[in-house]
């Protein structure tokens, strides 16, 4: 790398910011953490450590409702949007190369690249409608909504896994006489398995974390943990804010770094 | 033969539309087939307390950009959008710039790492990016509120007998979108410096090349399209930014998303809030566009 000393990679003050960066990006959220433990009411001046603002987080009911319904709907949206991403995988990488395909595409794709508030909006005005129609006011449009959103984080781990996978197995399969079912279930479902598990935890991450579109979409009464933090904003902050953050970000953190891990393998 | 090739396309296309359904029916029902409601209600005329009235209007479209006025009844530029509508893409572009001061940098770092050291640095930037977005825009509000961390530290020190007000300032929502997206920079001006050739460098510098010469007649111009494309993906999101400007705008420094929010709360102007998303969707479609062209066929896999 270095040659004689001088090292061509290298580019004055480059490191300098590259550190800065990091710890730019981690030291809020590390300060956030730490003011939970704060045995004070200030998330700005240490009093000492305490667990006391975790356990009124844990009795305040507001938040473990809010909790139970933030896990409802991020386990029911991510196996919808998992399982329908596996068939829409298989679909687009399995089978020949056919002319709806781009369109399919820009479909599955579509909630990357409409601003969230678009579709937020989009919910708002149509739900509204079906509201009415229906009488119906449950989680169920919560689930439908997020469901939608995490498809296409769902859909690109298992999409690339596919893609990665040698076929001669299936071939194989094939003309031992398997039907694609069978061919499905024995050889291509047990290799895929990483990545229907990586989707599913980026979808489960990506739902658990939404405001937006949950905020548009929530009927009364239907706060999850993030919309339920947003509304906190008008009131006094207390450090019990930053326990219910600490817990998200915990979960969150472990996840993204599970999921990492398991969408490295198939190189 | 060609009745046996015709009989396995007619099954192979059974079968892609058997698994593709449930996926199509999820997004019509929740993504694609409200967008083409918004379409509907931005001609209508809103309602008294919201919703709409079945009337065909085309008093929303014109209201984006004027209004009537309330004493002399003469069309004039409806400067309160506009100014949220400056404001939108002046931050957006700023952050844009910021994001690149920051992270071109911090890309070029991680990509002249050892190989190994690599994955652990894009997954030390990942981690933020990928965890929730209304945490980290908490974490930043609480550093540079009146009685936050910043303030407090330097008071304490003597510095300033008085917090410095920065909390609902357009430098908090600059801050906090630079924050919140730098890694939406990183990303592609990293992947498209993975594959860079630091031979040429060697070559540059045969040549008696300085290292600034260097970095902007072969570097730069080699990563070029990452960094177009981390642009284009730090400036979408920041346009369409909802969160953010409410935690750290207030109500005081709208943007384009929280003038939308308005029309659907207060204001209780369906139409205009519908015709309102859809001029916010235009403009991030022509970046998309720009995007596309900047990246090509490569940038599938990227992001």
């Amino acid at each position: 790398m270095s040659k004689g000393g001088f090292d061509v990679r290298r580019q004055t003050g480059f490191t300098t910011v590259a550190v800065f960066c990091f710890v730019v990006l981690y030291l809020p959220i590390i300060l956030l953490v730490l003011y939970s433990f704060n045995a004070g009411e200030s998330i700005a001046i240490w009093e000492g450590f305490s667990w006391r603002w975790y356990v009124s987080a844990w009795e305040n009911e507001r938040v473990q409702a809010a909790t139970v319904r933030s896990v409802v709907v991020a386990l029911s949206a991510s196996l919808i949007a998992t399982s329908s991403a596996v068939l829409a995988a298989l679909a687009t990488t399995r089978t020949r190369p056919w002319r709806g395909q781009t369109l399919a595409f820009a479909l599955i794709n579509q909630p990357l690249m409409v601003p969230e508030i678009v579709t937020a909006v989009a919910l708002l005005i149509f739900f509204a409608l079906v509201k009415v129609w229906t009488g119906y006011t449950g989680l169920a449009y919560l689930i439908i909504a997020h469901s939608a959103f995490c498809l296409p984080f769902a859909y690109m781990p298992i999409r690339a896994r596919l893609q990665g996978m040698d076929l001669s197995l299936e071939q194989a399969g094939a003309d031992l006489y398997g039907t694609p079912f069978k061919v499905f279930r024995r050889i291509t479902l047990p290799q895929l398995w990483p990545g229907i598990l990586a989707g599913a935890m980026l979808a489960f991450v990506i739902s658990l974390d939404d405001v937006v579109i949950t905020e548009f979409v929530k009927s009364a009464g239907q706060d999850t943990l993030p919309t339920y933090m947003l509304g906190q904003l008008r009131r006094v902050i207390t450090p019990e804010i930053n326990a219910i953050s600490s817990a998200l970000l915990a979960i969150s953190v472990m996840l993204v770094i599970g999921f990492f891990f398991l969408s490295r393998t198939p190189k | 033969m060609t009745d046996l090739s015709a009989a396995r396309n007619r099954r192979d296309r059974n079968t892609r539309w058997l698994l593709l359904t449930p996926a199509m029916l999820v997004l019509l029902f929740a993504a694609s087939g409200p967008l083409l409601i918004v379409l509907v209600y931005s001609f209508l005329t809103p309602g008294d307390y919201g919703g709409v009235e079945w009337q065909f209007s085309l008093q929303a479209w014109t209201n984006v950009l004027a209004e009537r006025d309330i004493f002399t009844d003469e069309w004039q530029l409806a400067d309160a959008h506009l100014t949220v509508l400056w404001r939108s893409i002046k931050l957006s572009f700023m952050t844009a710039v910021l994001a690149f001061i920051f992270g071109f940098p911090t890309a070029y770092f991680i990509a002249t790492r050892p190989p190994r050291q690599r994955d652990i640095y894009m997954l030390l930037i990942m981690i933020p990016f990928w965890t929730n977005l209304l945490i980290r825009t908490f974490a930043i509000m609480e550093l540079i509120r009146n009685q936050g961390t910043v303030n407090t530290l330097l008071i304490a020190m003597g510095v300033i007998d008085e917090p410095i007000q920065m909390l609902f300032t357009e430098f908090s929502l600059l801050l906090g979108m630079t924050y919140v997206y730098l890694p939406l920079m990183i990303l592609p001006i990293y992947a498209s410096m993975e594959r860079f050739d630091f031979s040429l460098v060697e070559a540059g510098y045969d040549l008696y090349a300085t290292r600034l010469q260097v970095l902007r007649k072969i570097i730069f111009p080699l990563v070029k399209p990452g960094v177009v494309a981390g642009s284009i993906l730090v400036f979408v999101p920041c346009l369409g930014a909802y969160v953010t400007p409410r935690v750290l705008g207030g109500g005081k420094q709208l943007m384009l998303g929280n003038l939308i929010e308005l029309q659907f709360g207060q204001l209780r102007n369906w139409p205009l809030g519908a015709a309102l998303s859809l001029t916010l969707l235009v403009i991030v479609m022509i970046a998309l566009l720009f995007y596309v062209r900047a990246v090509g066929r490569e940038g599938e896999t990227n992001v």
